[in-house]
């Protein structure tokens, strides 16, 4: 019977050779395929309970992880005294152990997280310290008053507000409502997470999107009128002086639609200097002067301002577009900012920081710093850097008159601040057949030394609804960001 | 087997050799579980280290415990069995306290208390191996109960079957609650089955070899002789159909095809068992949705549709490979990784989790323990003298290495995954229990297949009959003067368990083919309470 045997022992050690092989197949040679896979959610798992990195705003926490008694160890948690999770949502986003991540927890995770190259020299520390790994702490730029007086200012109304530092690019503030809350969606309760996720969602007023920077992109309106002031006089053909034909009425060509002006009247007396058609936003004057320069001249003044362009800051931006190959009629709404030109509010935040900025325009940046949460070492810090010269000096200085002269003696006076010269561009943008226009200003202040450049816009109104105007809806919100950096 | 009372007064003291007998590495064994316990309570110190940063409060306490255990275990084998394999019981230790830390850690990130209970039927099953060595004197005594065996363990079967008694478990009607307990029959049916088997094999292998038509030279046994395989088939293809369990299903089927080929050396059974299983598979695939729905989740396990799919996607055998990749070759460290992502980490997939915090090295080691194991039990079953005892120990042996293969085997997508558990690491009382009295019939076995024959008295049944085709009973044979013909060993059934082995019985020739191992068992032959002095010590 020993032979038999023999076979039998033969097929369990062959049973078992499998077993080996099998083993390190998975554990060995297929190992970092595995690692790797599309389906292994080990890695999120892996980041969820390390310790976790803070976001903090002016040194204080908004975004950060809490050591909890459950398999994830750290509860990430949003918020801080006056800084609700609702008004920074937009820029913290949120970790979830459901849904992954959003804004700066999925752009910076590798800094939140501790995994970044940068972090190189603390990871050895750690081993060699044995100490727990710990993520990066990031510091943004936003200025917390200014970011607390957008929202309060917009009070649930939807919309958006960014206020840039016109000398460094930095985002002081960047507000877009409805808001939402974070700590709901990262909360390590799977089904009630899951809710909240297919809630936000689900939520008709999309609050998820980031109107500052996203969503489904607003038409500037008459705020646009600066690009293509800046284009007529960049063109070297124009003055602020120059006058310019100002119907009641300006029959477009190649069809019967006509441009009209916001009041129904003709712009001063038929004709009007560009600073004046600037001053009281005449829309004749600038839909003739837009079809004079043409499309290239338009187009390329529109690009150099950031039109057109894909940016992280380091959220995605979406870009703001202006249209291509457009014949006169359309040309001329285009020069309203009506037609197919589309905007973020932070475009046209970067178009008064440029001005302000004797026309070096800064590439906006929502980063502060990067240090090391535990020491406090600077591990990374941003430095500014330039994104373009869409107009020379001299025509950002003429620039800035016109747009201070909104302010004291035309549509912009919403926007007034004793004692300080501001200087802004209101618009009031049609978007669709019977809805009431979305409300914009966007300004920029002190106007001889530019501390914050801003740019509000209110959706459909508001609660004024179609009685909405740039100046009366979206200026006192923009008046209150700038009041809130300047005092400082 | 012969009984052969007669012989009895040979064993007299005078003519008892004085030289010592075999080594009895009862030392060796002592300090192996002192070794295994060790490893043991190191284990679970560093989970309690590597989750908690503090080692657990009670680890002395658990230490002494699992000595106690241990040694407990040693001195009824030293006691009742000297000469038992002595690897038997500090592997079985050993990867039951690895598997204990394993299940602490994932309590721990659990929250559970699954690792007390484990300890508590460990306690158990340790407690009946021993009473297994204490009561069981001769395992020759086992064959009496045959179709008791047989009968026990189809009963079993069905308990879970019965309304009230039997509860569903993840689509598996195999466990049986009681009050607070749920426990699986099948485990224990196991034993009882190879104990079934043995004995009907022994008693009818030449029948079912020597008897009934002869088909394309193939010759088949007769119907009659055919009745019990064709009740295993029944049962083995019944557990797939009605309680769901391909798992078990396999294992029976496994256990009874290794059995019969032992028996009767025949290749032609393997590929009529393994046909008649495959053909059964094939059907109930084709038939039962959830057979199907595991060999989907095998093959198409890393695609979203069958990762995502629930309930009976691969899910489960997925995270256990992510959970074994990210291990890697040297592991996490216990306590440090993450196995109880993975459903079902402390039992079904315990393998995983081992794989995730101690690395490919550290489950080397533990399949390297099963092989031990494995390679023991084989070793005493071509040691033993008897055919049941051979026959029975090889079976117990083969079913942990099937288990072992059929588990891992699923876990690491070698095989459709199954619900079976990992013996003696996973968290389970049924299976716990079950493989500790396997360890304490081996030890059994073991000890009667080294006890020399001088001192072969356990009081109940007397002679050993040698197996023809076992070396050292030549080497006996020839020392005792008479030599046995070594061609034996031949493709034809060998005359066993009718072989002479002593001088006096020389004269005796051997037996016809269907042997004198059906005599009856019943047939008490005397009881021999006394033993020469100094033969063996107590």
């Amino acid at each position: 019977m020993n032979k038999p045997l023999r076979h039998v022992a033969l097929v369990g050690f062959v049973m078992f050779a499998l077993l080996f092989g099998s083993t390190s197949w998975i554990q060995y040679f297929q190992a970092e395929n595995l690692r790797e896979h599309e389906l292994n959610n080990r890695t999120l798992i892996e980041e969820l309970s390390r310790e976790r990195g803070p976001i903090l705003v002016d040194g204080t926490p908004i975004a950060y992880s809490v050591p909890v008694d459950d398999v994830y160890e750290f509860q990430r948690t949003y918020g801080a005294d006056g800084m609700s999770p609702e008004m920074y949502a937009n820029i913290t986003g949120f970790f979830s152990v459901t849904n992954g991540a959003t804004n700066l927890e999925k752009t910076e995770n590798s800094l939140l997280a501790g995994t970044d190259d940068a972090l190189f020299y603390d990871k050895i520390t750690n081993w060699l310290t044995g100490r727990q790994p710990m993520g990066a702490a990031i510091e943004i730029t936003v200025d917390p008053a200014a970011q607390k007086a957008a929202w309060d200012a917009l009070g649930g109304q939807k919309g958006a507000a960014v206020a840039l530092d016109p000398k460094t690019g930095d985002v002081l503030a960047m507000v877009s409502t409805p808001g939402w809350d974070p700590n709901a969606l990262a909360t390590h309760d799977h089904s009630a997470a899951q809710d909240a996720y297919d809630r936000l969602i689900a939520d008709e007023d999309n609050p998820a999107y980031n109107r500052a920077i996203g969503g489904n992109l607003y038409p500037p309106g008459s705020t646009f009128k600066i690009v293509t002031a800046a284009a007529a006089l960049e063109s070297g053909e124009y003055e602020p002086d120059t006058m310019l034909d100002g119907p009641a009425e300006l029959d477009l060509p190649q069809t019967t639609a006509t441009i009209r002006n916001s009041g129904g009247g003709a712009c001063g007396s038929g004709t009007i200097s560009l600073a004046d058609s600037l001053r009281i936003s005449c829309n004749t004057s600038f839909a003739d002067l837009g079809m004079t320069l043409g499309q290239d001249a338009m187009e390329t003044q529109a690009r150099e301002f950031g039109f057109g362009e894909d940016m992280e800051i380091p959220l995605r931006v979406s870009a703001s577009s202006f249209p291509a190959d457009t014949n006169p009629p359309q040309l001329a709404q285009s020069a309203l900012g009506q037609f197919e030109v589309r905007s973020t509010p932070l475009q046209m935040a970067m178009v008064s920081a440029a001005i302000a900025n004797d026309g070096k325009l800064m590439h906006p940046q929502l980063i502060d710093q990067v240090r090391n949460a535990r020491t406090l070492d600077l591990i990374e810090e941003p430095s500014p850097r330039e994104f373009s010269r869409p107009v020379s000096g001299e025509t950002a200085q003429e620039l800035t008159d016109m747009m201070v002269s909104v302010v004291t003696d035309g549509t912009g006076s919403a926007g007034q601040i004793p004692g300080i010269d501001v200087a802004a561009k209101t618009g009031t943008a049609q978007h669709a057949e019977g809805a009431a226009p979305h409300a914009w200003y966007t300004s920029f202040a002190p106007a001889d030394d530019p501390q914050v450049a801003v740019a509000v816009v209110v959706e459909s109104g508001g609660r004024a609804g179609s009685e909405a105007y740039g100046g009366s809806t979206a200026g006192p919100i923009a008046k209150a960001v700038m009041e809130a950096v300047i005092k400082e | 087997m012969t009984y052969s009372p007669e012989l009895a007064p040979a064993q007299s003291p005078s003519e008892q050799p004085e030289a010592r007998g075999p080594r009895t590495y009862r030392i060796a064994e002592l300090l192996l579980i002192l070794l295994a316990v060790v490893i043991s309570a190191g284990a679970y110190a560093l989970v309690g280290l590597g989750v908690r940063d503090t080692v657990p409060g009670n680890v002395y306490g658990y230490t002494i415990w699992l000595a106690v255990l241990g040694l407990g275990l040693h001195v009824v084998t030293w006691w009742r069995a000297k000469y038992a394999d002595p690897i038997l019981v500090p592997v079985a230790i050993l990867l039951n306290g690895l598997g204990l830390a394993m299940i602490y850690r994932i309590d721990l990130a659990k929250e559970s208390s699954t690792a007390t209970s484990q300890l508590v039927w460990m306690t158990l099953g340790t407690v009946l191996a021993a009473l297994v060595v204490f009561f069981v004197r001769d395992h020759r005594l086992l064959r009496r109960l045959t179709y008791t065996c047989g009968l026990a363990a189809i009963v079993l079967l069905l308990l879970p079957l019965i309304p009230g008694l039997g509860t569903t478990i993840n689509g598996a009607r195999i466990w049986i609650r009681l009050g607070p307990f749920s426990f699986q029959p099948g485990e224990i049916a196991k034993i009882l089955l190879a104990v079934f088997f043995a004995g009907y094999l022994v008693s009818f292998r030449d029948q079912l070899v020597l008897a009934g038509p002869k088909i394309l030279g193939i010759r088949f046994p007769r119907l009659r002789d055919l009745g019990p395989i064709i009740i295993a088939w029944v049962a083995s293809v019944g557990i797939l159909v009605f309680q769901r369990d391909l798992g078990t299903s396999l294992l029976f089927f496994g256990l009874f095809v290794a059995m019969l080929y032992v028996a009767t050396n025949k290749k032609t059974w393997i590929f009529l068992g393994l046909g008649m299983f495959a053909l059964g598979a094939v059907a109930a695939s084709f038939m039962f949705s959830h057979v199907q729905q595991r060999i989907d989740g095998w093959l198409g396990a890393l695609t979203p549709e069958e990762y995502n799919k629930s309930p009976g996607g691969s899910y489960q055998l997925v995270q256990g490979m992510f959970g074994m990749s990210s291990g890697g070759l040297t592991g996490t460290g216990l306590g440090e990784g993450r196995p109880q992502v993975v459903p079902y980490s402390e039992s079904d997939f315990i393998y995983a989790s081992l794989g995730e915090e101690l690395g490919m090295v550290g489950l080397f080691a533990i399949l390297m323990l099963y092989v031990i194991l494995f390679e023991r039990g084989m070793k005493i079953s071509s040691r033993v003298r008897d055919g049941f005892g051979k026959l029975l120990t090889a079976g117990l042996t083969f079913t942990i290495a099937l288990q072992v293969f059929i588990v891992i085997g699923g876990v690491t997508r070698v095989i459709p995954l199954t619900g079976l558990t990992t013996p003696f690491l996973a968290a389970g009382g049924s299976s716990l229990i079950a493989n500790w009295i396997i360890i304490g019939l081996l030890l059994r076995i073991s000890d009667a297949a080294r006890r020399p024959a001088e001192e072969f008295q356990t009081g109940v049944l007397t002679v050993v009959a040698d197996d023809s085709d076992d070396p050292e009973s030549h080497n006996r044979t020839a020392r005792l003067g008479r030599r046995r013909d070594t061609a034996e060993d031949a493709e034809a059934p060998i005359p066993w368990g009718d072989a002479p082995a002593r001088q006096d019985s020389g004269a005796q020739q051997p037996g016809p083919r269907i042997s004198q191992d059906d005599a009856p068992t019943t047939a008490q032959p005397p009881i021999r309470p006394t033993r020469p002095p100094g033969g063996e010590q107590r």
